[in-house]
């Protein structure tokens, strides 16, 4: 039971408590309810803290390694093996911190079944921080497709009109990719007698070397976890399970979907596709770069085109995830460093989007883009959280989006891997059109004369709870922005380690 | 030949008990009033948890008997156990079930001990003639419990399946003969040496071998020989599919696990095309109907044959000597797994099935989960341990079987069986959508042995799904050689 008392096992599992605790609360008493989640998230969010003080930036290696033989009988060798490092300890941390603000984000916005929508909830954090640690490739199938099932309910249950045809889309969506995935993880598995993944980074060479697991067959595989993460990104052209997703869902889903949901995918490439294979990442980052620089462009023009709100920052979304696969695929340290540092900054200034975009739909009912008009007039506080969000969004120097994408274009221009500084080129066009649609969004909602619904709603600005929620995002796009040095220490360790196993 | 011995009569230990049971429970069921067959129900869950005891100490047994007709060894400790915990649920389930329905009679239990005897016998039956006897053991008492509520349904359900069962019972006897044709012996091992030393060539071993194939297809409800399920599971009292939809299709693959894997290894690469295809067919033709299914009985109906095509998956390397163990367990730890969400689903069908065949329809079950959240959740881990979704047991027993086929080197047969788990998924998150995501006003029966067999059902499901050790090795030991 020693397991039991390691950081990440506690960091992982302990919203388990809340929910146990939930379990037994009478659903008609929201409010208690809605604390007991809080605090829960909160308690979770301190214990990252506790394991990020743990946690050793100039070590590239796995850390603070809770690994117990968990399967080993009938041949079978599976590990209960969690671990950080460098590349997962900022995107575990996002993760705690934004869960906290999503349920606070739903005080007043969830008034039907709170006790099972807190349960998901917590639930689905325990998934989300099981993906970003597990270290053994059984252990993290479960966690990557459990994370489905709460957000399934989520969306199903609380979510928009048409809420069940999005819940069903977005499961049935990711489960084909995942399945994918399942097969290429149990082929993997035959072959090097192992689901633990450094184990398998140890043994996998000489299995390539030999022709035991030949070129394509490890092409095959890349393209079997490919197809998982890809959808999860989401990638162009597997996105179309997104906007749906998002506007169905309700406003605490869409944060941690876009928040943290969406690193998942971007994060198994780097911590899966590109150390256990290799030779394959690098023939195939033409084409993803291609299929990112499409995305960026396609996300950002569609984006220009829509009439609601929410489905304008869902567009974005792909667009901007675009940018981070562009920089993982330029394997070189600025793209991939800088990819990482623009996921935490995705989940920040998009889901502060979603999080003001669902504090504003609270009151009116509506996200139709032409019936808003002059709300700074009348909401002064909204607005100005609103500007920089959506500055930090489009990429403004001085805010996170901004550092991000250029090193990430820094990275894409010089990369070897890309083969051609074209790719980079076209997607710098993509930061322009981001601000076309982000500045007219804005220009529609907040400017201008008065809409109809500006006219005939008696709107309030954002109460204490709401602005103690988006704050805490405001001060990490500043901090992000003037200065990421910080960020990119904690990063570059173990992406120095990540490429240089890479055949450059 | 030697009279029998004492270590014959233990090997067969467990069904013995059963067998005297059932026949002294069919006198005593003569005296026990109408309208109180519970007690006949409580006498007969008596006499299967005792067999259970008795088989449970036999785990880790070997032996042999009457002239090796008979084989115990961890193979048929686990299938028996496996037999008789379903027993019990299927017991756990007609209690309350028949009583309300109005078909409580005495026969029902006894019926389903004959049934279950049978079972027994097809798991440790190590001569084809056995398998035959054990065949239409287990078969007879379940064409009478099919049209036992003497509904028109439900008699057509009966005959149904009495006449395609009949027909296939030809096929294994027909198999039969010409496998002793071909092998002068219906002793499995015997069968073995002969066929080992005839090699692949002989055509009168493979179509025997392959009419003894058509004939288990039809008890697990493989494609194409599956037309009966759908109307048999329908037609028939819920308690009694229930029970039809693990014991039968667990006997079905404990015999062709046993026939296959000890007598016909030789002639595995004449077979493995055609178990392949019969696979392949059963997860695609299973799946895709069940999607348009709008009554729950059925769509579960065609979800039990969808799940033997994945059982039989695993199967398909079974002539590779490094795969063939895991080939064997695989199959045997999944069924564990589907009886286990098999049983909590029928409960919480039985749970909302009113007379005259309604509450059946999916739609019935919208509004489940405001009403009765309990029985909503477990209902989900039911249909998620069906897909194969973590964190439950369906899981863990899918990546099993697909691991047997994969490393059989069956890559494309796994990537099929991925694919359709896919489409499963559609059908039964139907029901989780009704039950959470609509509006709806269910009316629920509250019986105790149902909601036992839900919770407890429910709650080995997921926590089973995190410690499968024991049930990894119980599985793994259960090797045939």
């Amino acid at each position: 039971m020693e397991f039991l008392l390691q950081p990440l096992t506690i960091l992982t599992f302990l919203p388990l408590a809340g929910v146990l605790v939930l379990a037994f609360i009478d659903p008609g008493r929201k409010n208690v309810i809605r604390w007991i989640a809080l605090v829960t998230s909160l308690v979770t969010f301190l214990v990252s803290l506790w394991v990020f003080s743990m946690f050793e930036s100039s070590n590239p290696d796995l850390q603070l390694e809770a690994k117990y033989p968990w399967i080993q009988v009938a041949g079978w060798n599976i590990y209960y093996y969690l671990a950080v490092d460098g590349l997962s300890i900022l995107l575990v941390m996002l993760t705690a911190f934004l869960t906290p603000i999503s349920i606070l984000s739903t005080w007043s916005a969830v008034e039907d079944r709170v006790k099972d929508f807190m349960i998901f909830f917590l639930l689905l954090e325990v998934g989300m921080t099981g993906v970003f640690l597990a270290q053994d490739l059984f252990l993290f199938y479960i966690f990557w497709e459990f994370t489905l099932v709460p957000m399934y309910f989520l969306i199903g249950i609380w979510g928009g009109p048409r809420r069940v045809y999005a819940a069903i889309k977005f499961f049935l969506y990711t489960m084909a990719g995942s399945i994918l995935m399942l097969v290429a993880i149990i082929f993997l598995g035959i072959k090097a007698d192992t689901f633990n993944v450094p184990t398998m980074l140890v043994r996998l060479p000489d299995l390539y070397a030999t022709g035991t697991i030949p070129a394509s067959v490890q092409m095959m595989l890349f393209i079997a976890f490919a197809a998982a993460f890809a959808i999860k990104v989401p990638m162009w052209p597997l996105h179309s399970w997104l906007p749906d997703a998002h506007v169905e869902a309700p406003t605490a889903g869409s944060v941690i979907l876009a928040g943290v949901l969406l690193k998942m995918g971007t994060y198994g490439f780097l911590r899966f596709n590109l150390p256990l294979f290799p030779d394959a990442s690098v023939q195939a980052a033409p084409w993803i770069a291609l299929l990112a620089t499409i995305g960026i462009i396609y996300g950002a023009a569609v984006s220009y085109a829509q009439s609601d709100v929410k489905k304008l920052v869902a567009y974005s979304s792909v667009s901007h995830l675009g940018f981070v696969m562009l920089g993982l695929f330029a394997l070189n340290p600025e793209g991939v460093a800088g990819a990482i540092l623009q996921m935490v900054n995705h989940g920040l200034s998009t889901g502060a989007l979603f999080l003001l975009v669902g504090m504003i739909y609270e009151q009116t009912h509506t996200r139709e883009i032409k019936e808003y008009g002059g709300l700074w007039k009348i909401t002064p506080i909204f607005g100005t959280i609103m500007l920089i969000a959506s500055l930090s969004s489009m990429g403004l120097p001085g805010l996170n989006g901004f550092v991000g994408e250029f090193t990430i274009l820094l990275g894409a221009f010089g990369s070897e891997a890309i083969g051609n500084p074209w790719y980079a080129g076209i997607s710098a066009l993509g930061v322009i059109m981001a601000a076309v649609y982000i500045l007219y969004m804005f220009q529609k909602v907040f400017l201008g004369p008065a809409g109809e619904i500006t006219h005939h709603h008696e709107l309030k600005d954002l109460n204490w709870r709401e602005i103690i929620t988006a704050i805490p995002l405001v001060v990490f796009m500043f901090w992000i922005g003037l200065y990421p040095k910080p960020f990119f220490d904690i990063l570059a360790p173990a992406v120095e380690k990540l490429l240089s196993t890479l055949p450059l | 030949m030697t009279p029998p011995t004492f270590f014959d009569f233990y090997s067969l230990l467990p069904y013995i008990i059963l067998t005297v049971w059932a026949c002294i429970l069919l006198l005593v069921d003569l005296y026990i009033p109408k309208g109180r067959k519970g007690i006949t129900a409580v006498l007969a869950a008596i006499g299967i948890a005792v067999s259970l005891g008795y088989s449970i100490t036999q785990t880790g047994i070997e032996a042999r008997g009457f002239t090796d007709m008979i084989s115990l060894d961890g193979f048929s400790t686990f299938a028996n156990v496996l037999l008789l915990a379903s027993g019990l649920f299927s017991i756990a389930l007609a209690y309350g079930y028949t009583k309300r329905m109005g078909i409580e009679r005495g026969e029902y239990y006894t019926l389903l001990l004959f049934s279950l005897t049978g079972m027994m016998l097809m798991a440790q039956a190590s001569d084809l003639i056995i398998v035959f006897l054990a065949l239409e053991l287990l078969s007879i008492p379940l064409y009478v419990l099919s049209a036992i509520s003497r509904k028109l349904q439900s008699e057509e359900s009966g005959l149904k399946y009495f006449l395609l069962g009949a027909f296939a019972s030809g096929f294994v006897v027909y198999g039969t003969a010409l496998i002793f044709g071909a092998t002068g012996s219906t002793n499995l091992s015997v069968i073995f040496t002969q066929a080992a030393s005839v090699g692949t060539s002989n055509l009168l071993l493979t179509i025997g071998a392959a009419l003894l194939l058509v004939g288990f297809g039809f008890k697990v409800a493989a494609v194409p020989f599956h037309m009966w399920t759908p109307d048999v599971y329908q037609g028939a009292p819920t308690s009694v599919t229930a029970f039809m939809a693990a014991g039968a299709k667990i006997a079905g693959f404990v015999a062709l696990f046993r026939v296959f894997a000890t007598a016909f290894p030789s002639i595995a690469s004449n077979l493995t095309d055609i178990l392949w295809a019969l696979s392949a067919l059963t997860m695609i033709v299973g799946n895709l109907i069940a999607i348009s299914q709008t009554n729950i009985k059925r769509m579960l109906a065609y979800s039990a044959i969808a799940h033997a095509g994945y059982v039989l998956m695993a199967f398909v390397p079974y002539g590779n000597e490094t795969v063939s163990a895991t080939a064997v367990a695989a199959g045997l730890f999944y069924l564990a797994a589907y009886a286990l969400s098999n049983f909590g689903s029928w409960a919480v069908v039985i749970a909302l099935e009113k007379s005259e065949g309604r509450g059946l329809g999916i739609d019935d079950y919208a509004g489940l989960a405001k009403k009765y959240p309990a029985l909503a959740l477990c209902m989900t881990v039911f249909m998620l341990s069906l897909i194969g979704f973590p964190p439950t047991l369906g899981m863990v027993g899918k990546f099993y079987l697909f691991r047997s086929a994969i490393a059989g080197g069956f890559t494309g047969l796994a990537l099929i069986g991925v694919i359709t788990s896919l489409i499963s998924a559609y059908y039964y998150l139907r029901v989780v959508v009704n039950m959470y995501m609509k509006e709806g006003d269910p009316d629920v029966e509250r019986e105790p042995w149902l909601g036992l067999t839900t919770s407890v059902t429910a709650i080995a499901t997921v926590v089973v799904s995190f410690v499968p050790q024991f049930l990894f090795l119980l599985a793994y030991t259960a090797v045939l050689r």
